[in-house]
């Protein structure tokens, strides 16, 4: 496939590594935050080939599984009602809530769809004028101009069956708040290539200057990763603490004007709650009040829908960053992607997941799919 | 969730908010909403998330990373050479 084939080298790759071996003096702690990446590195057992002093701990870029319990029940509540067609992405279907998860629902009976695009969500309105339909809008800012347009569609269109569940958040405030921690032990970061891709990346160079780290915008294939971390531990080797941005083929400066309108026509910045992190001062978005009849939150009533975190799961440890996934006790016996306890373990940006599917067993460095057997 | 693939604009049409397109991705094509590239025309590549284009993928950018891995390869490789000629590992 053109535009990833490219970046899967193995020469290349070998010789990026050799170039990060032969660059780092001394440890480096890196976060990568996006959940995709995560899950890039793991499949390519990438995180096998770095040496030693390269150490990649993973962030919390997976919407899915920083949506709070509390929005979960909500969305649980909603579906379930009769005259509601409840649709979302795959991802939040196994999210296990206080009690069921959205898949139970839909055994039970529940109308909840699997939609690729929150324009199908829109479709599926159109058609059903007797439904209430109620599109669950999960994501980062990578997702929010897709589904602002379907909120500004349905406003232009004066579809009144339609309405959206918002679980919006935002990278940069959740970095900060990461950052922060007086315990933080995060030299360098490598920015989630998509998210800026709409956003483009200045907030990230005020990031980068209060904390005083290097932060490198990075793709997602195994050559843009190790590049990202080649730039990462180079500024760092020097004691740069610049923006860098490795995926210039997609992102720029500014991001991308015309999504980023759109979603500051249909969005506000909010305090949002994270699973995992607590709540976050504006670090998510909400529905402007002018489009605050599609807020589904409010054309149900399902702001008092109690809830009850699960106390064995840790994944809130896991999406700081300071509890690998198969240190987690429950890791692949009580929690597995078949009866899971929490969102990191379903998700296909969780990094508990990542762990699950591509490194059950420890995995010798010499078996690694992107160096074959020798 | 942020996964975004890129694929070539096959097809254009409508306009504004409405211009859709479609995409192929590898022998898979899909209808993708192009709003938000303007500036694409049939033949570019662009990344696609759940059903929208957010970037026209930027081919000169693509070579200049790529000349630039290739630059990491070569000196790597005489660095190799000259580890192997001076006989150290």
């Amino acid at each position: 496939m053109r535009h990833v084939d490219e970046y899967r080298d193995a020469q290349a790759i070998a010789s990026v590594v050799r170039r990060i071996r032969d660059t780092a003096t001394r440890r480096w702690a890196l976060m990568e935050v996006c959940g995709g990446q995560t899950h890039s590195i793991l499949k390519f057992g990438m995180d096998q080939l770095l040496p030693d002093t390269v150490e990649l701990i993973h962030g919390p870029g997976c919407p899915v599984c920083v949506t709070p319990l509390e929005l979960v029940d909500r969305a649980i509540a909603i579906a379930s009602r009769p005259d509601v067609s409840f649709c979302s992405f795959g991802d939040m279907l196994r999210v296990p809530g206080s009690g069921d998860d959205l898949l139970k629902v839909k055994a039970r009976g529940g109308d909840v769809r699997i939609v690729y695009s929150p324009l199908d969500a829109l479709r599926v309105a159109r058609q059903h004028p007797e439904r209430k339909v109620v599109f669950f809008a999960v994501g980062f800012e990578t997702t929010a101009p897709a589904n602002a347009m379907a909120v500004h569609r349905a406003r232009a269109e004066g579809l009144s069956n339609f309405s959206v569940l918002v679980a919006h958040v935002l990278v940069p405030p959740a970095l900060e708040a990461l950052l922060g921690c007086e315990d933080a032990r995060i030299d360098g970061l490598l920015a989630p290539g998509h998210v800026c891709t709409v956003t483009g990346y200045r907030d990230y160079e005020a990031v980068a200057a209060r904390h005083r780290i290097p932060i490198v915008v990075t793709g997602f294939e195994p050559l843009d990763l190790l590049h990202g971390i080649l730039a990462a531990v180079t500024q760092l080797e020097r004691g740069e603490a610049l923006v860098e941005n490795q995926y210039a083929r997609v992102v720029v400066r500014d991001g991308n004007a015309a999504a980023r309108a759109m979603v500051e026509d249909v969005f506000v910045v909010s305090d949002r709650t994270w699973r995992g992190l607590g709540a976050i001062p504006r670090s998510g978005l909400a529905l402007a009040p002018r489009y605050a009849r599609f807020d589904a939150e409010q054309v149900f009533d399902v702001a008092k829908v109690a809830v009850r975190e699960p106390e064995e799961c840790r994944a809130g440890l896991v999406l700081q960053g300071r509890l690998r996934p198969t240190d987690c006790p429950a890791f692949g016996t009580r929690c597995n992607p078949e009866h899971p306890l929490g969102a990191t373990m379903v998700s296909t940006e969780g990094a508990c997941a990542a762990y699950f599917h591509y490194r059950r067993a420890p995995l010798a460095a010499a078996e690694s799919p992107l160096t074959g057997a020798g | 969730m942020c996964l975004a693939v890129p694929g070539k604009v096959v097809e254009i049409e409508g306009e504004g908010e409405l211009r859709m397109g479609r995409v192929d991705f590898s022998g898979v094509t899909r209808q993708a909403c192009l709003a938000y590239v303007p500036e694409v025309r049939i033949g570019d590549y662009v990344l696609v998330h759940v059903g929208f284009a957010l970037s026209r993928i930027d081919e000169q950018a693509a070579i200049e990373t790529l000349r630039a891995l290739a630059e990491i390869d070569a000196l790597e490789e005489a660095a190799a050479d000259d580890r192997a000629a001076s006989g150290g590992s």
